[in-house]
C-alpha cells in the first residue's frame, strides 16, 4: 500500500461515515450507525498504523512524505493545494488521535445508547475526526486552517448537542465565539506569513527559514509567531481565552474526552510545534508562549483545587496540562511538549471516560460532594481512574511522570528555560497531584454521601464502556516508556523534526551549565511536591474531612475567589460582553438598522415619493380649463423656443 | 391689393379670440366653437400666404384642415351628447370626475 493511498484511507472513512450517518442515519438502526461510525474510526486507526509502518520502512527514510492530490486554491501567486504532509511528528499525532478516537467511539456506543439523536452524534463525531486528521496531515497552512475551523465547528455542534438545553446551546456559542477571537489573530498571522514568504506551504516556508541567518527579520517573524500563537491560545484554552472550556462540559462526556482533552485542544500545541523553526527565529515569541503556558498551568490548577463538579475540575486540569505543553514548546523542548501531548491524551481521556461512567451510574450527578465510597460498587471504573490519576500526578512508573519530567528538565536547563518557570511548573505539579487525589478520594473513597435512591441504582458500567477504559489504562502506563530519563528515545525520534529549531536556539543561547545532576534534581523536586500534594489530599479528605470546610471559613475571601474561578467570566461579561450588547442595541440596531436603513432609506424613499406625488397631483384637478391653460402655456413656450433657435 | 399683413393680423386676432374663449367660457359647446374659430383662423393664414406666394400649397393644406375639423366636430359633439346624458349639465366645470 502506498503512502498516498494510506493517507487517504486515514482521512476519508470518517468523512464518508459522517455523510452517510448524517443523511441516512435516521433510517438506520443503532447497530448500523455504530458499525458505520466505529468502523470508520477503526479503519482510520488501522490506516494510521499502516502508514506509520510504511513510512518507517521507506528507504531511505525521507524527512517528510508529501503528496499533492489536487489543486485547491490558485489565486495570483497564492497557491494552496490539497496536499498532505507526513513526517515523524505527523506519525505521532495521527496514531495518537486515531487510537484515542477509536476507543472513545466504542465507549460512546454504550454511553449514548439511551440518548436521543444517536445517529447525529456519531455523524458529528466522525466529522470531527476527519477535520482533526486533516489538521495534522495538512501540508500547508490554509489546509491546516480548514481542519482548524472544522474542529471548531464540530466542537460547537457537539457541545450544543443537547440543543434544547439553554446552557448547552450557550456553551456551544461561547466556545465558537471565543476561539474565533483567537482565529482572528491566526488569520492575520497567515496573511503576514504569506506576505513575508510568498507561500503558505510548509516545505517552502521551512526552506526559506532554514536559509535565513539567525536574527534576521526578527521583528516580522516575531509578529507572525505571536499572531499564530493567538490562534493557539483560543483553541487550546490558555489565558485569556480559556473561558470556553469549562462550559464545554455541557456536552456529552465522550465529547469532553475526545475533543476537549485529547485532540482539538491539542491543535494549538501542534501548530506551535509544526512552526517550531519559525518560533525559533523569534525567541521573544517563544518566551511569551512559555510564560503564558506556565501562568495558565498554575492559574487553572488553583481553580481546580476547589471545584466540586467533577467534569469541571477535569476541564481546568486540561487547561493546566495544556499550559505544560506550551511550557515545553516555550523553553525549546518541543519534543517534550509533544510527548506530554501524547501521554495526556491517554490519561485525560481515560479520566473523562471514567467520570462519565460515574455520571452514568448516578443518573447525571456530577457534584463530588454527593458522591463517596464508590470504589466498592464500581471496581473497574475506580481502578482505571486510579491509574489515570497516578499518571497525571506524575507518579514514577506511569506515563505522566516521564513526560512531565522532560518538560520540567527543559524548564531547568534548556536554553530558554527560566528559573521562575521551573519553580511555578513544579509547584503546579504539586497542586495537580493534590486536586486529582482530592477528586479520587471524594468520589471513590470515604463514606457514601449519595442520595438514597442514587445509592440503590449505583452499578458498574457495561462492557461497552469499560473495555475502552482498560485499553486506555494500559496506554496510560506504558506510553511513558518510550522516553526514559537515561534513554530519551522519543525525543531523539523527533530530532529530525525539531532539530533545526533546537539547534538555532542553542546556538543563540547556550544551555545552562548542567552537571549531570540536573536530571536528578528535577526529578527529586517533582517527586517531593507530588508526595506533599498527595499527603495533603489524604489529610484533608480522608483523615479529617471537616478540615476543608474550616479552612474555607477561615480564608473565606480566598476560597470565594477560587470557587468563583477568579470571577473571570464576570469580568469578561462587564468589560466585553455588556459593552458589545449595548453598542449593538443602541447604535447598530436602533441607530443604524432601524433609523438609517429602515427609517431613511426604506420609509424615507416611500414618504418622499408620497410628498412629491402630493404636490404633483394638484395638476390632476379634473378641472378641464386648467388643463387647457397648461396646454396653451406649453405651446407658447415651445413656439418661443423654436423661434429663438432659428 | 390688401397687404398680407392685414390678413395675418386678422388671423392672429381671430386665433387669440379663439384661445381666450376656449379658456374663459364655461359652456362646452361654446368651447367647441372657439376651437373651430382657432382652426379657421389658421385656415385664413394659410390662404393669405398661398395668395401672396402664388402657390397652391396653402390651399391644399386648408382642405386638410377643414376635413380634420369636420371629423373632429362630429366626434366631439357625440362625446358632448354622451356627457350631457350622464351629467345633465353643459358646464365644463362640472366635468371633474378625473381628478386625483
Amino acid at each position: 500500500m502506498t503512502m498516498e493511498v494510506l493517507l487517504l484511507l486515514i482521512l476519508l472513512p470518517p468523512l464518508a461515515a459522517a455523510a452517510l450517518n448524517g443523511v441516512f442515519g435516521r433510517r438506520f438502526s443503532q447497530a448500523q450507525v455504530s458499525w458505520l461510525g466505529c468502523g470508520a474510526a477503526g479503519l482510520s486507526m488501522v490506516s494510521a498504523l499502516a502508514a506509520a509502518w510504511t513510512f518507517s520502512h521507506l528507504t531511505p527514510e525521507p524527512s517528510a512524505f508529501v503528496h499533492r492530490y489536487f489543486t485547491w486554491i490558485e489565486a495570483g501567486s497564492l497557491r494552496a493545494d490539497f496536499a498532505l504532509y507526513y513526517d515523524r511528528l505527523t506519525l505521532v499525532m495521527t496514531v495518537t488521535v486515531t487510537v484515542v478516537a477509536f476507543l472513545i467511539h466504542l465507549y460512546a456506543r454504550g454511553y449514548m445508547e439511551h440518548e436521543g439523536g444517536y445517529y447525529r452524534f456519531f455523524s458529528y463525531l466522525n466529522l470531527f475526526l476527519f477535520m482533526m486528521l486533516t489538521l495534522v496531515t495538512a501540508a500547508n497552512y490554509p489546509l491546516l486552517f480548514v481542519g482548524w475551523e472544522g474542529v471548531g465547528l464540530c466542537s460547537y455542534l457537539l457541545i450544543g448537542f443537547y440543543f434544547r438545553k439553554r446552557s448547552a446551546a450557550d456553551a456551544g456559542k461561547k466556545a465558537f465565539i471565543v476561539t474565533r477571537t483567537g482565529d482572528a489573530g491566526f488569520t492575520v498571522g497567515l496573511a503576514l506569513l504569506f506576505w513575508t514568504f510568498g507561500s503558505l506551504d510548509f516545505g517552502d516556508v521551512s526552506a526559506s527559514l532554514q536559509a535565513l541567518p539567525a536574527g534576521q527579520m526578527e521583528g516580522t517573524l516575531t509578529a507572525i509567531a505571536i499572531l499564530l500563537f493567538m490562534g493557539a491560545v483560543g483553541k487550546s484554552a490558555q489565558i485569556p481565552l480559556f473561558v470556553w472550556l469549562p462550559d464545554a462540559m455541557e456536552g456529552p462526556t465522550p465529547v469532553s474526552a475526545l475533543i476537549h482533552a485529547a485532540t482539538m485542544v491539542t491543535a494549538g500545541v501542534y501548530l506551535v510545534a509544526r512552526s517550531s523553526l519559525l518560533f525559533a527565529h523569534a525567541p521573544l515569541a517563544l518566551e511569551i508562549v512559555g510564560g503564558i503556558g506556565c501562568l495558565t498551568a498554575l492559574f487553572a490548577a488553583t481553580i481546580a483545587l476547589t471545584q466540586n463538579d467533577l467534569k469541571r475540575l477535569l476541564a481546568y486540569s486540561t487547561i493546566s496540562q495544556l499550559g505544560y505543553m506550551f511550557v515545553g514548546c516555550g523553553v525549546g523542548v518541543f519534543a517534550a511538549g509533544i510527548f506530554h501531548l501524547m501521554t495526556h491524551a491517554f490519561f485525560k481521556s481515560l479520566l473523562f471516560l471514567t467520570a462519565g461512567s460515574v455520571m452514568h451510574a448516578l443518573s447525571g450527578e456530577l457534584d463530588m460532594q454527593k458522591m463517596g465510597g464508590l470504589r466498592h460498587k464500581m471496581g473497574t471504573t475506580y481502578g482505571t481512574f486510579l491509574i489515570a490519576t497516578l499518571a497525571i500526578s506524575g507518579i514514577p512508573g506511569f506515563s505522566g511522570f516521564f513526560s512531565k519530567d522532560e518538560i520540567l528538565l527543559g524548564a531547568f536547563e534548556a536554553p530558554l528555560g527560566k528559573p521562575w518557570i521551573f519553580w511555578l511548573a513544579t509547584l503546579t505539579a504539586g497542586l495537580t497531584a493534590f486536586y486529582m487525589f482530592r477528586a479520587l478520594f471524594l468520589t471513590f473513597h470515604g463514606s457514601s454521601r449519595l442520595a438514597p435512591q442514587a445509592a440503590q441504582q449505583v452499578h458498574e458500567s457495561g462492557r461497552k464502556m469499560t473495555a475502552p477504559f482498560m485499553v486506555l489504562a494500559v496506554f496510560s502506563v506504558i506510553a511513558g516508556y518510550v522516553n526514559l530519563p537515561g534513554a530519551p528515545w522519543f525525543v531523539r525520534y523527533l530530532e529530525p523534526v525539531f532539530g533545526p529549531a533546537e539547534g538555532l536556539l542553542s546556538s543563540a543561547a547556550p544551555a545552562h551549565s548542567t552537571e549531570g545532576h540536573a536530571g536528578l534534581l528535577v526529578m527529586g523536586m517533582s517527586l517531593l511536591v507530588v508526595a506533599v500534594g498527595i499527603l495533603l489530599a489524604y489529610w484533608f479528605y480522608l483523615k479529617t474531612p471537616e478540615l476543608p470546610r474550616h479552612l474555607a471559613e477561615r480564608f473565606r475571601l480566598a476560597y470565594r475567589v477560587l470557587i468563583n474561578k477568579y470571577y473571570v467570566d464576570e469580568i469578561y461579561n462587564w468589560l466585553i460582553v455588556r459593552p458589545i450588547r449595548w453598542g449593538s442595541d443602541k447604535i447598530l440596531w436602533r441607530g443604524l438598522d432601524a433609523g438609517a436603513i429602515d427609517g431613511m432609506m426604506v420609509e424615507g424613499t416611500a414618504s418622499g415619493a408620497v410628498s412629491v406625488g402630493n404636490v404633483l397631483r394638484r395638476m390632476q384637478s379634473g378641472y378641464v380649463r386648467s388643463y387647457a391653460a397648461w396646454i396653451l402655456l406649453g405651446a407658447v413656450l415651445w413656439l418661443g423656443y423654436v423661434l429663438w433657435l432659428s | 391689393m390688401v397687404p398680407l399683413s392685414h390678413y395675418l393680423a386678422l388671423s392672429a386676432i381671430l386665433f387669440a379670440l379663439g384661445v381666450a374663449g376656449f379658456l374663459i367660457r364655461r359652456n362646452v359647446i361654446t368651447i367647441f366653437m372657439c376651437i373651430e374659430l382657432m382652426l379657421n383662423a389658421v385656415n385664413l393664414a394659410f390662404i393669405a400666404f398661398a395668395r401672396h406666394l402664388g402657390r397652391a400649397d396653402g390651399q391644399i393644406l386648408v382642405f386638410f384642415v377643414i376635413v380634420v375639423a369636420a371629423a373632429e366636430a362630429a366626434v366631439g359633439l357625440a362625446i358632448i351628447i354622451a356627457l350631457y346624458r350622464n351629467h345633465e349639465s353643459l358646464s365644463i366645470d362640472d366635468l371633474d370626475s378625473m381628478k386625483l
